[in-house]
């Protein structure tokens, strides 16, 4: 078995389930002979043909407005769009029909659906090419927001998210999609989505986070560890529904916690795990919940977007102020 | 320099009940199926005039009236096979009780209850809509899964004037015919975007030929004649079975009522435009027509009228004494597995209702 990269599992896990379920197809624009512009549908319509794996037009609104047509008559279309920024045309689609349909009819219409986004800045994209836009969706009920964060999380959920019966915003960091290999198993095997993945043990101070962040986090913490501090990392993985339990439990334990995310800070979903630290783990505190995020402002153009984004040395410094505060 | 294309307009039955052409489609001489068309229709109306009247008193909320509307409507759904798939706006009950779907539906949907949305007749066809326009991709969606399953089905869509110039029903168009999707547009031409009329919306001079851009057939139809109506959707259906595309129908009629209950259109038009509309109404023409042709009479017409009367208020009084669905209705389809953190909540939700 060779070792892969996120990118490769993402193309590893579409073809598992295309190839184990006739209604699975995939749709977005250059999805087909060019494999997608970060090559995540390589080969696909090679094996599958140009009924399976379709390029659209090139329009995003007929992207969601199709993938919505698809998966409500008895289709598991797995749409691509291919930057971040370029999702807004697709909130109509994605929020009053998408997230709807099984509400809005009782359970008589329904969209198994997955909408991949390539997500997220540090590749020095152009501009509306970086956007960490997740919690936009985390604001939408019926809607499961996942982020992977290695290429075996990336295989698993994906597999997951392909086979709910309900939509998944499916986020991928595209900065660690070749950041590094790991073995992958191509089993068919999917990852439990709505469970966090505790990635590291600590007892100090617990790092909450997900996407391209958690590797910067497990740098961190053992940068910490050099230091004598004990610090725990979880990868939220799925952020809507989110697993508040596993975050209560290993806060009660370390009382610290420092919830790192690329996204702006005002209304990011941090702000969510925050509340619900304040409103069920508050007597648990040793300090003040403490935040590194992007800042309110766009993401810049990528001369300077390094320092927009968290960093190893920002998340230590959080983490040391939790511990400095008790 | 000018481009030069040509729309045809296809008008078989005129505002005085007369054929007007040479060649008439041979429904005009089915007048058993032309009755059960009329009948429907005057259906229609009843249903849609009693909605109003229990808006008024306070038992519905706001309500689309379809007034004026009612041989587009039928002649959609008489046009369509139950295993299409319609997707409407919001105010095509004509084409829907054609489908299956009871009266009651409508009214406790615009009464405030989700279950109207799960409506009787085919259970793939799409919830009212909304947010305008987005429906035509969905139809177009479903037209794309027809043809990679080669079913020989169809995806139709109605959208409004108005709602003609969305992104959505321009994508619609242009994908439909990227793929040769069996994919039927009618664009339901009623003069008025609520308070926005035809010409404001577009300087195109019909609707019909933004099906042209996208290389789908396009054909203008008077809406208000339920045998032009269903001629053109029976053809744009066959050809779409056939595999030979899609096309774009815009059938001209006219609201003659308001926008829905919630709008008062004396602010925005004249009456003499009503008036006028009041005299190429579609009801009329086609009793005229039967009339003439000895298939209907006063009588039947009275008859039919009471017998319509009492199974819409069966329907209302159905409606009527439906029951509120408990607060936990709201969490319980949102997924097809509740999350355990919506489960909290669901709780939350009972436990406060049951407070004392």
């Amino acid at each position: 078995m060779a070792a892969i990269t996120l990118i490769e599992a993402i193309t590893q896990a579409l073809a598992w389930e295309m190839k184990h379920d006739d209604s699975v197809l995939v749709l977005g624009e250059d999805v087909g002979v060019n494999g997608g512009v970060f090559r995540a549908t390589a080969g696909l319509q090679q094996s599958f043909g140009d009924s399976r794996v379709l390029d659209t037009p090139l329009d995003e609104t007929t992207i969601a407005g199709l993938t919505v047509g698809l998966a409500s008559q008895g289709m598991k279309p797995v749409a691509e769009v291919q930057f971040d920024g370029f999702v807004y045309p697709m909130l109509d689609h994605i929020v009053c029909h998408a997230a709807r349909f099984r509400s809005r009819t009782r359970g008589r219409l329904t969209c198994p659906m997955v909408l991949r986004v390539p997500w997220g800045g540090g590749i020095r994209a152009p501009e509306h090419h970086s956007e960490a836009n997740e919690a936009m969706f985390t604001n939408v009920p019926g809607l499961r927001v996942v982020l992977p964060s290695s290429p075996a999380r990336a295989y698993g959920l994906l597999l997951a998210a392909i086979r709910d019966p309900d939509p998944v915003i499916y986020m991928e960091p595209k900065r660690i999609y070749r950041q590094y290999k790991e073995e992958v198993p191509d089993d068919g095997e999917a990852l439990p989505l709505d469970v966090c993945f505790t990635l590291r043990d600590g007892t100090d101070v617990t790092l909450v986070t997900w996407g391209s962040q958690v590797k910067e986090c497990l740098e961190a913490a053992d940068a910490l560890a050099g230091e004598g501090i004990s610090a725990e990392v979880i990868d939220v993985a799925t952020l809507k529904p989110l697993d508040f339990d596993t975050i209560a439990e290993s806060v009660g334990r370390t009382g610290r916690v420092v919830i790192v995310h690329e996204a702006p800070k005002t209304a990011g979903f941090g702000a969510e795990i925050a509340a619900r630290v304040a409103e069920e783990c508050v007597y648990d505190l040793l300090a003040p919940v403490e935040r590194v995020t992007g800042y309110d402002t766009p993401i810049p153009l990528f001369r300077l977007e390094m320092k927009y984004l968290p960093s190893v040395e920002k998340i230590v410094a959080a983490a040391k102020r939790t511990l400095a505060a008790s | 320099m000018t481009t030069r294309f040509d729309i045809e307009y296809l008008r078989v039955l005129g505002p005085d009940g007369r054929l007007v052409g040479k060649n008439p489609p041979a429904l005009a001489k089915d007048t058993d199926r032309l009755v059960e068309l009329y009948r429907q229709m005057l259906r229609v109306r009843t249903f849609d005039t009693k909605s109003v009247a229990l808006q008024r008193t306070g038992k519905l909320g706001t309500y689309a009236s379809c007034l004026g509307h009612e041989a587009a409507h039928v002649g959609i759904g008489a046009a369509m096979r139950p295993e299409d798939v319609f997707a409407p706006s919001y105010r095509e009950y004509g084409a829907q009780f054609m489908r299956g779907v009871k009266p009651r539906e409508v009214l406790m949907y615009w009464g405030g209850d989700e279950r109207g949305n799960d409506f009787s007749g085919p259970k793939h066809d799409y919830p009212w809509c909304v947010p305008i326009g987005t429906q035509c991709l969905h139809a177009a969606g479903a037209a794309l899964a027809f043809k990679l399953r080669g079913e020989k089905r169809v995806g139709v869509a109605c959208v409004g004037d108005g709602g003609s110039s969305k992104t959505d029903t321009y994508a619609a168009i242009n994908s439909a015919g990227a793929y040769g999707a069996p994919f039927v547009l009618c664009i339901i031409n009623n003069q008025w975007a609520i308070s926005v009329p035809r010409r404001a919306q577009t300087g195109a001079p019909t609707l019909a030929q933004k099906g042209l851009a996208g290389g789908l057939h396009c054909l203008q139809v008077d809406g208000n004649d339920i045998i032009a109506v269903v001629a053109a959707m029976e053809e744009a259906c066959e050809r779409a079975r056939r595999g030979d595309g899609g096309t774009v129908l815009e059938l001209v009629t006219y609201r003659l009522s308001d926008h829905t209950t919630a709008d008062d259109a004396r602010r925005y038009r004249p009456d003499d435009e009503v008036k006028a509309a009041w005299e190429e109404e579609p009801l009329k023409r086609i009793k005229a027509y039967l009339v003439a042709k000895k298939a209907w009479n006063e009588k039947k017409e009275q008859a039919w009228k009471a017998e319509c009367g009492a199974t819409v208020d069966e329907e209302v009084n159905a409606y009527l004494a439906t029951k509120v669905q408990p607060i936990e209705s709201i969490f319980d389809h949102l997924y097809a597995d509740m999350p355990e953190d919506l489960a909290r909540q669901r709780q939350q939700a009972l436990d406060w209702e049951a407070r004392r």
